[in-house]
């Protein structure tokens, strides 16, 4: 018993939910006990974007050294605006809006590795720089309007099954398929393989070009189906729709225990960040404490999490 | 050597475990002053532990060390430095960003001043010329680009080389592994020469030959203790191969391909080096074990990545026609996973087959791994532990066990035995024999001339070239030695 325990612990991922726990606990002290399942309905519902996000970006982290998407937002809000455009409104084209917004992903993803293998521009760069056109085809194209979802998408986007979101027992559902997939799958092997040591991984006969591009497309494809969901979640389409996710994506990797280092990466963990990250934003707010205060608050306690995170690995 | 020489490094009832593995089971080790001990074993059985406790880097568990009489507190890799004591481990230390010369620096602090670059290129350059005439080292070249036997030529002069701290043990584990047999042979005549200065040297070598004709004493260890101890005018092959376990004491005849003509079979590879004049190129059938020799680093390697290219997509330079598999010699930047457990290193390479459905299987995985550790037995008690808690040796197996294991038709080995022992190499000569019979072929780079006559031919390279085309009747160190300095025909 003791040894399961003691084993439990030393996963680098069971820290973020005891982190998201915590900061719960916290506020529900701070409530006297009020509103503790709604915000972990909101918690939920808010943590499946950054889950859905956080799953590419795992992928391109777990890459190695320098592989990073920082194209995301920017991904989001177009895939958000091209779903929502293609809609048009209309309950009957939800789908083919959603297939519209996979598709503007999956251009993107495909578009940055060829920016990075083609012209051999390190991925932070390309990504970026890709992330610029991406929002000036976006703003030109959305004309900055607040474009509506249909009802019965935004409906299906808010549906509760006992306080429970539909929408993360899908991701829940699409979360266990990727840690199949990247522990069991030869793309998942080669990914981890290509981390740790890319020479070796081609000299042991891994299509390393190509497992790559499945990654930034794969990352990219996520990015548009996620820009779409926030849309209808949000009702609405905009620009901005994904600027948070910039940090929330490489945080949630992070601090779920993915080595930054590549070859390693965690897919629990995941759930654990992004719930740690939604709740804290929560905590802070029933405190009441002012914007800049929750900022620092915020840096700190991330900081704390990954040193414990990080210590618990180092004394294994 | 007398029995009187005062003891320079003296070790006491050395402890030393990893978990629950036992590297060190109290080990006893002196080495006297101006004295050059040979140190043998089989692959983990603790000599590279042992020496990692000497240097510094690695804390025993309990025993004591001494040096010089006393036991220094707090030991460390700067100590050691200090008191003289110089490591050449199997992992190469050098930095691969840096050049030689700023390789050198980091080794000596006290080079500083405007001109440290030109100061510590020619500490090293002079110690180069001294080990290793006509190197063809430049200080200004990055070490990164250095191929893997040159690395290991500035790693040994580096051990060499004194500035304020004096040189008193030098450690050498495993130097002429990646070394060809004239520079290994520069090394040794070297290394007796500075024995006369008053030198010591501890020097670990699988090359039991070079163990016996270069060290006055020698000590076998096995399972993490010292087995035997004695002069080494008292030991012959035999006795040392005894004294390490092993139930096979000679080397066997070598069993070449003689019932076939050459030719007879499918046409597997066909490969001009890039930098071929004239009409050489190299050729490989099915079930044939074609040897690549030559000095270290004159292009052998390239050919065989050129092939290994060839075989993932189209390439005018060779002509392959069958599933290509690669083992790797530099295990660090060429073959290891370090993540992963043994497992896993074995399975990469046959992913595809490890598959029931969609997903890999972990059964199967865990199958082909121990089915391999038993074949070539790679000392672990568990394929689920990872790959680095092998010794240098076992990883080198496991990366055979990768390309073995595989659906590879053609398997090209780039020097793959740095760092295997005797028993295994002659266990592994006859499995490659085996699976050409089965219709494998091997293309096989190595720098020893014991595994160039496992080959059914070889070809001799010189300066990126093939200069000799040699049939197994042919080959002979000489014969190999000549065709690499005479001038290109």
């Amino acid at each position: 018993m003791k040894g399961t325990l003691g084993r439990a612990f030393a996963t680098p991922w069971i820290w973020s939910f005891v982190g998201a726990l915590a900061v719960w606990l916290a506020a529900v002290f701070f409530t006297g006990g009020y509103g503790a399942g709604g915000m972990l309905t909101a918690a939920l519902s808010l943590a499946v974007f950054t889950v859905v996000v956080g799953v590419g970006q795992m992928f391109v982290i777990t890459l190695g050294p320098g592989n990073v998407d920082l194209s995301l937002p920017a991904n989001i809000g177009l895939a958000s605006a091209v779903a929502m455009t293609v809609m048009a409104g209309d309950d009957g084209r939800i789908l083919l809006g959603l297939a519209a917004a996979l598709a503007c992903g999956l251009a993107i993803g495909a578009a940055n590795y060829l920016l990075i293998w083609a012209l051999r521009i390190p991925p932070i760069i390309a990504t970026l720089s890709a992330s610029f056109v991406i929002q000036s085809i976006d703003i030109s194209y959305g004309r900055g309007l607040q474009i509506k979802p249909p009802p019965g998408f935004a409906d299906f986007t808010n549906i509760q099954v006992l306080g429970i979101p539909i929408l993360a027992v899908l991701t829940v559902l699409f979360t266990v398929g990727a840690g199949l997939a990247l522990q069991r799958t030869i793309f998942g092997r080669s990914v981890l393989a290509i981390g740790q040591n890319m020479r070796a991984a081609r000299l042991a006969g891994i299509r390393v070009n190509r497992v790559r591009f499945a990654t930034y497309a794969l990352s990219g494809t996520l990015g548009g189906i996620d820009g779409a969901l926030l849309a209808g979640y949000f009702r609405g389409a905009n620009v901005d729709i994904g600027n948070e996710y910039l940090l929330a994506s490489i945080a949630v990797v992070v601090i779920g225990g993915t080595s930054v280092a590549g070859g390693k990466a965690n897919v629990p963990g995941l759930w654990g960040a992004a719930l740690f990250l939604v709740l804290l934003l929560t905590m802070l707010n029933t405190f009441g404490v002012s914007a800049g205060v929750r900022l620092v608050l915020t840096g700190l306690i991330i900081v704390a999490v990954i040193t414990a995170a990080g210590g618990a690995e180092a004394a294994r | 050597m007398t029995v009187t020489s005062p003891k320079l490094v003296k070790l006491d009832g050395i402890e030393k475990h990893f978990g629950a593995v036992r590297a060190l089971g109290g080990v006893d080790l002196a080495v006297g002053q101006g004295e050059c001990l040979g140190l043998v074993g089989h692959n983990g059985a603790g000599k590279s532990t042992l020496m990692h406790v000497l240097a510094g880097t690695a804390s025993a568990d309990r025993g004591s060390l001494t040096i010089l009489g006393e036991a220094p507190a707090g030991y460390s890799p700067g100590i050691a430095k200090k008191l003289g004591v110089r490591c050449v481990f199997q992992e190469l230390s050098l930095c691969p960003n840096l050049t030689v010369a700023e390789n050198t620096r980091v080794f000596h602090p006290s080079l500083t001043g405007f001109n440290w670059r030109a100061k510590a290129g020619r500490l090293i350059l002079e110690k180069l010329d001294a080990i290793f005439p006509g190197h063809g080292i430049s200080a200004s070249d990055l070490v990164q680009d250095l191929a893997i036997g040159r690395r290991q030529m500035v790693e040994v002069a580096r051990a060499f080389t004194a500035t304020d701290e004096p040189v008193r043990l030098i450690i050498l584990d495993e130097p002429t592994s990646s070394l060809d047999a004239h520079t290994a042979r520069q090394l040794l005549g070297f290394m007796r020469r500075a024995v006369a200065d008053g030198i010591s040297f501890i020097f670990i070598s699988h090359l039991l030959g070079e163990v016996l004709e270069h060290c006055d004493r020698i000590v076998v260890m096995r399972d993490g203790r010292t087995v035997a101890d004695a002069d080494a005018t008292t030991f012959d092959r035999d006795r040392l191969v005894a004294a390490m376990g092993d139930v096979e004491v000679h080397a066997r005849e070598t069993r070449a391909n003689k019932g076939r003509a050459r030719g007879q079979s499918p046409l597997r590879v066909r490969a001009r080096p890039r930098r071929q004049s004239g009409i050489g190129e190299l050729v490989a059938h099915e079930g044939e074990i074609i040897g690549l020799a030559g000095l270290a680093g004159h292009g052998q390697t390239e050919l065989l990545l050129a092939i290994f290219s060839a075989a993932m997509r189209a390439d005018a330079r060779a002509e392959v026609t069958a599933s290509v598999a690669l083992v790797a010699g530099d295990r660090q930047a060429d073959g290891v996973f370090p993540l992963w457990s043994i497992a896993e290193n074995i399975g990469v390479r046959s992913l595809p087959s490890l598959r029931q459905g969609l997903l890999i299987s972990p059964r199967r995985e865990d199958a082909l791994a121990n089915l391999w550790r038993d074949k070539i037995r790679i000392r672990t008690p568990d394929v689920h532990h990872n790959i680095l808690s092998l010794s240098g040796g076992n990883q080198q197996k496991a990366l055979f066990a990768r390309a073995l294991g595989s659906d590879a038709r053609i398997v090209l080995m780039d020097d793959p035995m740095r760092g295997v022992d005797v028993g295994t190499k002659l266990e592994v000569y006859d499995l490659i024999r085996e699976e050409a019979d089965a219709g494998r072929t091997f293309l096989w780079y190595t720098t020893e001339t014991d595994e160039l006559k496992q080959c059914d031919h070889v070809y001799v390279f010189r300066n990126g070239a093939i200069v000799a085309d040699l049939t197994s009747d042919e080959v002979t160190e000489q014969k190999v030695i000549q065709s690499s300095f005479a001038e290109a025909s």
